[in-house]
């Protein structure tokens, strides 16, 4: 969820709790790179068979690290690439035409593979439903997982994420805010009260 | 983002998001077996050609159907023009339709502007906001080719800012030219007309470029060479003495093309007149960069039916 980082002005009023340290962020990568490790029985010499794809541009960050993360644990990095959900959302009328961020398929696609989808927040699914489709046109892989930094609640659609750094029952009126070094100059989580809330 | 008219109407930062959205669907794009996104379905894109066209007219109906939208090809012979029906007629009949877009090419300049103000004021009586965007009007311009042409050169070259640009030859008949000279001095290049006295219109000495008739004497210094086609059909006069001489003083010959430096890119709107204004072995050589011009002319298209039609209403 593109929009749930980084708006820091408007809910100034609040303080921000905070969710996760910058330790606790890179340690919850690490655990959730073991648990892709495991649950896909991630093997070097068949490294090519998982891809993990980030929804830019917090999600496209996350793939990475956790792709980084894998290779320090087993010694080969799975392939990343990013895919841009935009063209399928749902609520393109919503708003003004949004910027479009990359998308970059690794080499030799996404057909018969295992894709690991990476985003940094889950709430209502909407997001990964488009980026879903967007997978859908670029290929057929042999399954698909999901992995999120912050599962946040409020489904809106039958989507479940395989592997969550940590859950955090939120309410609709509250923020997730979700830095990361290479965007925001440092880690961090945080829960932001909306302003006048 | 409304209608598409001029580049005029465009700043450099609203010119670059057109550009980057343009990219990014080329991305998107990239590799697929389907081609077809489905940003745009239940749009309705009506293509209005008063004259001849391949490319433009081609390149818009794909960028709507890879985005879903339903395209509609209307040409003037065929239609009720040629029964005499006025310019805002037709174009009222078809917003009625519920044509989302209205894409227009006209032999007359400013015909985009006026469907545009007719759009506008009509927009209550037909029930449907239609967004004009002209492929062509007249003298004047040609929005998208020149956006088109900037996304090559920032390909080719890595930037446009800071870069030289010659576009060279009948510049007095030329859309192309025009919306390039505008568009590429918004983005920070530095363009070079190079053109017989009688091909340069009126007044391009307020126009944001150089002027110059000698051609051998700018390409060493050149990032890049726009060749463009001598319109012959709207040449009612007598503006050079002969093909065979315009040829020798403003042709792109493969003489020529080795006085252009190393990197140097070789552009033409097409339709080309080849061994006239560009020597074949020149237009098909490596640093020719035609077809992509054409291939990028779709994705160009596709941000600007983007832009206009898949957000809400501004």
């Amino acid at each position: 969820m593109a929009t749930e980082r980084r708006g820091d002005s408007a809910g100034a009023a609040a303080p921000d709790r905070e969710l996760l340290t910058a330790a606790d962020v890179t340690r919850t990568i690490a655990r959730i790179a073991h648990q892709i490790i495991e649950k896909t029985a991630f093997e070097p010499d068949r490294a090519d068979d998982v891809v993990l794809i980030g929804i830019p541009t917090g999600g496209a960050v996350l793939a990475r690290r956790l792709a980084a993360a894998i290779a320090e644990f087993t010694g080969t990095a799975p392939a990343v690439g990013a895919v841009d959900p935009t063209l399928y959302r749902d609520d393109l009328r919503r708003k003004p035409a949004r910027a479009l961020e990359d998308t970059a398929v690794p080499e030799g696609g996404l057909d018969d593979r295992l894709v690991v989808l990476v985003d940094d927040v889950l709430y209502s699914g909407r997001t990964v439903r488009a980026a879903l489709d967007a997978l859908n046109d670029h290929g057929r892989p042999r399954a698909v997982q999901l992995a999120v930094l912050v599962d946040r609640g409020h489904r809106e659609l039958p989507i479940r994420p395989d592997y969550v750094g940590k859950n955090v029952p939120t309410s609709r009126d509250e923020q997730i805010v979700v830095l990361l070094a290479e965007l925001d100059g440092r880690d961090g989580v945080a829960l932001r009260r909306a302003a006048g809330a | 983002m409304r209608h598409l008219l001029s580049v005029t109407d465009l700043d450099a930062a609203a010119a670059t998001g057109l550009l980057d959205t343009a990219d990014r669907l080329k991305q998107a794009l990239l590799g697929r077996e389907v081609r077809k996104l489905p940003t745009l379905r239940g749009r309705t894109v009506i293509t209005m050609f008063y004259e001849n066209s391949t490319r433009t007219r081609v390149s818009f109906e794909i960028a709507g159907k890879w985005m879903s939208a339903d395209t509609v090809n209307v040409s003037a012979s065929g239609s009720s023009v040629a029964k005499g029906e006025s310019l805002r007629d037709t174009a009222l009949t078809l917003s009625a339709m519920g044509a989302d877009c209205v894409i227009v090419r006209h032999p007359a300049s400013g015909a985009a502007h006026r469907l545009a103000a007719w759009a506008d004021r009509d927009a209550g009586t037909t029930g449907t906001r239609t967004s004009i965007v002209n492929a062509g009007d007249g003298t004047h311009e040609h929005p998208t080719q020149a956006l088109l042409d900037a996304a090559t050169l920032r390909d080719r070259l890595g930037s446009v800012a800071g870069r030289r640009i010659g576009i060279v030859g009948d510049v007095l008949h030329s859309r192309v030219a025009r919306s390039n000279v505008f568009l590429l001095a918004t983005l920070g290049a530095e363009v070079v007309l190079v053109a017989p006295p009688t091909l340069l219109p009126v007044g391009v000495a307020e126009w944001p470029c150089r002027v110059s008739h000698e051609l051998d004497a700018e390409l060493p210094a050149l990032d890049a060479v726009m060749m463009l086609r001598v319109q012959a059909e709207r040449m009612h006069g007598a503006f050079f003495p002969s093909s065979r001489e315009y040829a020798v003083r403003f042709g792109l010959s493969d003489e020529r093309a080795a006085l252009l430096p190393e990197h140097a890119v070789v552009l033409h709107p097409g339709p080309m007149v080849r061994g006239m204004e560009i020597a074949p072995s020149v237009a098909d050589s490596a640093r020719s960069a035609i077809l992509a011009q054409v291939a990028n002319g779709v994705h160009v298209r596709m941000a600007v039916l983007y832009h206009l039609l898949a957000g809400a209403p501004e």
